[in-house]
């Protein structure tokens, strides 16, 4: 619809100047209060109002999506050669060469330089200008420094849902790289939907990992092969062995057959010294070591059972919880178990019952970790319940060294390579702890907070100077020790190897004492009466309860007769001879209240 | 005449190149082309590229510094060696040396 004005103006009028006039003010409406409205408010009372005299501004944030970079080189492979010459051609190349020599400038500059060159040439090998001086000297100043350990970098587990680090590896040649395995131990409640890989990372790229290995269950150790350090060793979840060979690729290069493979995950696997290189054994909680040899994966080449009554019993063996195997000590190997034994065995023993060689009674819970000492075999570590306890193969009865009992369960421990008083353990709690016990022997030497979480192990690499230890959110940190903690000491090897036999030597003298009082006290057993002594064997506690029943009976009826004396002088009432048990008590607490019949309450109670 | 300088720069470059512990040396033009070596095509190529840049940038450090100056002789040594350069106008020449001691 369109809405029409018509202008309407006379043309006489056109131009004609505009005259204004003056009139009164009207009033076009007046509205009056209403004071009925106000009836529907209230009166508010303070009000707060904000008074603000300066411009009012707002901040806003902006973050970028993370750019991902990839630096890559570019490597010419032939000259700039003018375009006449082709470069492959050979003659060409050497015709153009030629002409060059013959140039005037080409043969004033190389004589030029020529000389300037031979110069330094002589000069260097007259001196050696950036040789080391004061070599040998610097070793004694290393000592002074307090040690310390630093932070250098740290892997974090790229998955959304974050699993533990529970195995580390350094590779074989040149430690540049570390496998770490990845899973969640806490039993039945792995995550739906948590990844099963396992990467190997490469120490300059913390960002990505260099490779995933993909197995079809979540692995619980993974293990370099020493020999060849692209071949890798998994234990997995569901007790499955798996093998790996990077060079192939990230899935598995050889999978050990369920039927013949353990029952529960597997806990330890080390490959073993061999002219092949292909042979490795692992140990789970299903109280089973296994050998294998990857090249036949679908059966294990010997099967060890740990029942340490040697009746080959699978139902009364012990669940393997941490293997130790050294390569100076071949046909050895010892076993540490999830109810906190620890069991040497010797593999080349003739009948499986020999296999067991002895057994060291370990900790209060599983022993988590067991390592030989690098520079004396003989002793060992182990940690377990809230210590770390240092072991001689010679003395059974109990550990030579042991630490304090700490705030946090201790998870993993390692000797350092390089130094034989030194070792590293990791907690709970999330602290790492280096001990050297040549400097201080009852608190570690240092002791760092790497993370918030629980630190799962721990992994020194060949030099003695980087730890890598693994946490329970899967981030892996890499430190650096101090040099002192590092470095071989003056006088260290014969320190710790005479620490070590004066520790030997003193709990083979208890054990020796423990042994003579055990004897004197049989032959004392032996010297009583036989039926005393079963007597004395029979007071258990049915017979102690009774006869604190009739004791408290015997007052108690005293008691009574005493009050039915004293009842029957003033009124004559009769009162039941049987008590009941509420009333006894009762009674008996008012009239007795001695702390006999309290004990002999409660022995009832 | 010019027949004889190029003798003697063959004489030149044969007594540098047999000196002690010398492993290499190479020739080079702007253009990276290699005119005369004692090593592989392929690493005397990869020394050209980056060892002209290198020369540059030392000869625009040593003249933003002193605009009289100019850089004479490079030395870069190494773990493993000694690499020496001897820059010209047009041409690189290029020594690498393991002092012995």
């Amino acid at each position: 619809m369109e809405i029409v004005y018509v202008y309407v103006k006379k043309r006489s009028e056109f131009g004609k100047q505009c005259n204004f006039s003056d009139r009164q003010a009207e009033l076009n409406i007046d509205i009056m209060p209403n004071p009925e409205l106000a009836e529907q408010f209230v009166e508010r009372n303070p009000v707060d109002t904000g008074i603000q005299c300066s411009v009012s501004m707002s901040e806003h944030e902006a973050n970028t999506e993370r750019f991902e970079m990839e630096t890559r080189g570019v490597n010419h492979v032939e000259g700039g050669w003018p375009k006449d010459v082709n470069p492959l051609e050979l003659e060409q190349t050497i015709r153009f060469r030629k002409k060059v020599e013959k140039d005037e400038n080409y043969v004033n500059a190389i004589m030029q330089l020529g000389s300037i060159m031979e110069h330094c040439i002589k000069q260097n090998n007259a001196i050696d200008i950036y040789e080391e001086y004061f070599n040998d000297e610097e070793a004694v100043e290393v000592m002074e420094e307090a040690p310390s350990a630093k932070t250098i970098n740290v892997f974090r587990d790229p998955q959304e849902i974050k699993r533990a680090a529970t195995h580390l590896s350094w590779h074989p040649d040149g430690n540049r790289k570390l496998a770490v395995a990845y899973s969640c131990l806490d039993f039945q409640r792995a995550p739906v939907g948590m990844s099963s890989d396992s990467y190997i990372w490469d120490l300059e790229n913390p960002n990505k990992p260099e490779l995933a290995l993909k197995p079809s269950s979540p692995l619980v150790t993974l293990e370099f092969n020493p020999k060849d350090s692209h071949v890798l060793l998994g234990g997995c979840y569901n007790g499955q062995i798996a093998c790996w060979d990077t060079r192939k690729g990230s899935l598995v290069a050889e999978l050990s057959t369920i039927e013949f493979s353990h029952r529960d995950p597997v806990y330890g696997t080390i490959w073993l010294q061999s002219k092949t290189g292909t042979e490795c054994f692992s140990a789970s909680t299903d109280g089973q070591v296994m050998w294998w040899d990857i090249r036949k994966m679908s059966e294990p080449t010997e099967v060890v059972i740990m029942d340490i009554t040697k009746k080959e019993q699978l139902e009364n063996a012990l669940g393997a919880i941490s293997l130790e195997f050294e390569s100076t000590l071949p046909t050895k190997f010892m076993v540490g178990t999830e109810q906190g034994i620890i069991i040497s065995c010797n593999r080349k023993a003739k009948t499986s019952a020999e296999k067991i060689v002895c057994t060291f009674p370990g900790h209060h819970g599983p022993v988590y970790a067991l390592q030989r000492n690098p520079f004396y075999p003989k002793n060992f570590l182990t940690v377990g319940d809230w210590t770390a306890r240092i072991w001689s193969e010679d003395s059974r009865e109990s550990s030579i060294m042991w630490t304090k009992y700490h705030m946090a369960y201790l998870t993993d421990a390692a000797w350092s390579p390089t130094r034989p008083a030194v070792f590293f353990t990791t907690k709970m709690d999330g602290t790492l702890d280096i001990w050297d016990f040549v400097f201080k022997q009852c608190d570690p030497a240092l002791s760092l907070k790497v993370c918030d979480e629980a630190l799962f192990c721990l992994r020194v690499q060949d030099n003695g100077c980087l730890i890598a230890c693994g946490s329970q959110l899967g981030t892996t940190t890499l430190l650096e020790v101090s040099p002192g903690l590092s470095t071989l000491q003056r006088n260290e090897k014969n320190v710790a190897s005479s620490m070590f036999e004066r520790e030997t030597r003193r709990e083979k003298i208890l054990e020796a004492r423990h042994r003579e009082m055990r004897l004197k006290e049989k032959g004392k057993a032996e010297g009583r009466d036989e039926e005393q002594t079963d007597e004395d064997l029979a007071i258990d506690l049915e017979a102690l309860v009774s006869k604190a029943e009739e004791e408290f009976f015997d007052i108690i009826f005293a008691e009574l007769k005493k009050k039915e004396a004293d009842a029957i002088k003033l009124t004559p009432m009769p009162q039941q001879p049987s008590p009941e048990e509420d009333q006894a008590v009762e009674e008996g607490e008012e009239a007795a209240g001695e702390g006999k019949s309290e004990e002999v309450e409660e022995d009832l109670a | 005449m010019e027949i004889g300088e190029e003798a003697e720069v063959e004489e030149t470059l044969k007594r540098i190149q047999s000196h002690k512990g010398v492993i290499g040396t190479m020739v080079v033009n702007a253009e990276g082309i290699p005119i005369r070596t004692t090593l592989d095509n392929s690493t005397t190529v990869q020394y050209a590229g980056l060892l002209h840049h290198l020369t540059m940038k030392a000869k625009s450090t040593v003249r933003d510094i002193d605009p009289q100056n100019d850089l004479t002789f490079l030395r870069i040594r190494s773990k493993k060696h000694e690499i020496m350069v001897a820059p010209d106008k047009e041409y690189l020449l290029i020594v690498i040396q393991n002092p012995c001691e």
